[in-house]
């Protein structure tokens, strides 16, 4: 018996932005407050969790159409090239650097390579939980 | 001015505690599933709330500092805690977990059984 989830698929809808806000925030927030790569990426699994909750697992796979196996590669080779990109430099694996840059609209910013690697850590995160959630939730 | 404003918030966030207790109180001494959900779902979202504002404003008061993430957070709980009693209640019914005996109607039995029918 199909129930009416109306009320479960209409906040679902509303809060899933805010999850998802709130995890670009964290990821973007790790390099000087409490949050990074690791959690950022969990909590935007945690929004795609929530649609797989209250919609289908084939309505999920038709709003994101990826393979969450080849997401968990390109974030290993991502991590991996910016270790790599740090031979170019002349320095040891995995070095990292910062500078400030003038963007137009938030000013005087600092860029950290690091940010590059943690891009690595969250694509492998969500890669690797739904994975694991969606081969459990497939199997009948 | 500060002072006396800081008085007032830390009598919300008492509040707030005292409802969350009250709730919980709610939770232990009412007699079925729905009576409890319903005390534990508004009480502890009310509690919340009026925690979570105050040490918003306390922070605004206090630092001068708006904190986006309490804000999102009264947001959140505002929206979700209820949804998730509703959620609760409902998978309690249709598992068939029994009313209190002294509780007098049933209005969602009436509709199921008439969705039942149209079923067949």
């Amino acid at each position: 018996m199909r129930t009416n989830d109306l009320i479960l698929q209409t906040i679902t809808k509303i809060v899933i932005f805010i999850i998802l806000a709130f995890s670009l925030h964290l990821f973007f927030a790790g390099h000087y407050t409490p949050g990074g790569g690791f959690i950022g990426g969990l909590m935007t699994a945690a929004a795609l969790v929530l649609l797989l909750l209250a919609f289908d697992a084939k309505t999920v796979k038709k709003i994101f159409p990826v393979d969450f196996k080849k997401v968990t590669a390109v974030g290993l080779l991502i991590a991996v090239f910016t270790g790599i990109g740090s031979f170019i430099f002349g320095v040891p694996f995995l070095t990292h650097t910062y500078d400030y840059f003038d963007i137009p609209i938030l000013g005087e910013t600092g860029l950290a390579t690091a940010v590059l690697f943690d891009i690595g850590v969250y694509l492998v995160v969500i890669g690797v939980t739904m994975t694991i959630i969606q081969t459990i939730g497939e199997d009948e | 001015m500060k002072e006396n404003l800081e008085v007032i918030l830390a009598f919300i966030i008492v509040l707030g505690a005292l409802i969350s207790l009250i709730s919980a109180i709610g939770v232990i001494r009412l007699p079925d599933v729905y009576t409890r959900n319903h005390a534990a779902s508004k009480g502890a979202t009310l509690g919340i709330l009026l925690i979570l504002s105050c040490a918003f404003l306390f922070f605004w008061v206090e630092d001068g500092y708006m904190n986006a993430r309490l804000l999102l957070g009264i947001i959140f709980v505002f929206l979700t805690a209820p949804v998730a009693g509703h959620l609760i209640s409902r998978a309690a019914y249709y598992s068939g977990v029994p009313l209190w005996e002294k509780s007098g109607q049933d209005a969602l039995k009436t509709k199921n059984k008439q969705g039942k029918q149209k079923q067949r």
